[in-house]
């Protein structure tokens, strides 16, 4: 396992980078937080975590002000240079916006926030994320959201899907697909074309230690560290 | 000069807070809606005279910030 150096994305109202520096360190990486009027990201890091909250208070849209602060100029440079960048959450829905990743996040289909742990279906692993999991695993991680409800038209969807850009689906214990928020195909996590940029409305930072209901965000987040 | 922005999901895609509030309208008897569409408005005061450049500044407003149109459509009014 490679040492990383992740650095992670602050805004006005996120509330998930304690967590995702914890989960980070507990694998063994360094971690840096960058707070988001910074213009340029920390020399010689191997990832770029843009963790969950409330950028912003979601005025307008999730994550449609956080897309515009400095910090972001940086990431979108880093992501064009092939560097890994990894939204949760928040975070997924800052990507969308910054159109770094496709589709977008609506309401959740029966308007609540949904807040549980969630069954997820691992759809591709030949990524630098979901390299640890196989094909068709089913793991258990919390989902803490309102607006997750990922959408795209068909006609790009079955090229993500070709491309194997599709990365989890919400599923039940058995893996068989349940709708939870209305996305469509109940995607829950996806990648670009490039597979180096990675969204996804669970909190696999949230399921570390089994002794919190899962530890099976160990196995997302430690593929990131295989050389 | 006052500007109006309005901001509406795209027709086909669906829009879960309409069809919460279709829903509850016919609970209250109104049973001849045949759809419900909630948008956003935005208004906007600028200090611009020249209409022409004022849509063209709106419009790019709406495209980067205003409007996600990956899901949204919008429209743009200008009040003398």
């Amino acid at each position: 396992m490679k040492t990383l150096h992740v650095a992670i994305l602050q805004f006005p109202g996120t509330n998930c980078e304690y967590d995702t520096v914890y989960a980070f360190r507990r694998l063994g990486h360094e971690t840096t937080l960058v707070w988001h009027k910074e213009e340029s990201l920390p020399e010689g890091i191997d990832l770029v975590v843009v963790p969950g909250g409330f950028s912003y208070g979601d005025y307008l849209r999730a994550g449609s002000i956080a897309r515009f602060s400095p910090v972001m100029k940086a990431v979108q440079a880093y992501a064009g240079e092939g560097g890994k960048v990894l939204g949760i959450c928040n975070g997924f829905q800052i990507l969308t916006e910054a159109r770094l990743l496709p589709g977008a996040l609506k309401r959740n289909r029966n308007l609540h926030f949904i807040s549980k742990i969630q069954h997820l279906k691992v759809v591709s692993t030949n990524n630098a994320f979901l390299n640890r999991c196989e094909k068709g695993d089913v793991l258990s991680i919390p989902i803490a959201h309102a607006d997750g409800n990922y959408y795209i038209d068909d006609e790009s969807l079955d090229e993500m899907e070709r491309n194997g850009q599709i990365l989890l689906r919400y599923c039940d214990a058995e893996g068989n697909p349940e709708v939870v928020n209305g996305s469509v195909r109940q995607i829950a996590g996806i990648c670009n074309k490039e597979k180096n940029v990675f969204g996804l409305m669970p909190h696999p930072e949230r399921a570390m230690e089994s002794i919190l209901g899962s530890e099976d965000g160990v196995r997302m987040l430690e593929g990131f560290g295989v050389a | 000069m006052k500007a109006i922005v309005n901001v509406y999901l795209k027709e086909g895609v669906l829009d879960p807070q309409g069809k919460a509030v279709h829903h509850a309208l016919g609970s209250l008897g109104f049973d001849n809606v045949k759809e419900v569409r909630i948008g956003k408005q935005i208004v906007l005061e600028l200090d611009e005279s020249d209409r022409e450049k004022a849509m063209k500044e709106l419009k790019e407003m709406a495209e980067t910030l205003l409007a996600n149109t990956v899901i949204e459509d919008y429209d743009i009014e200008i009040a003398e």
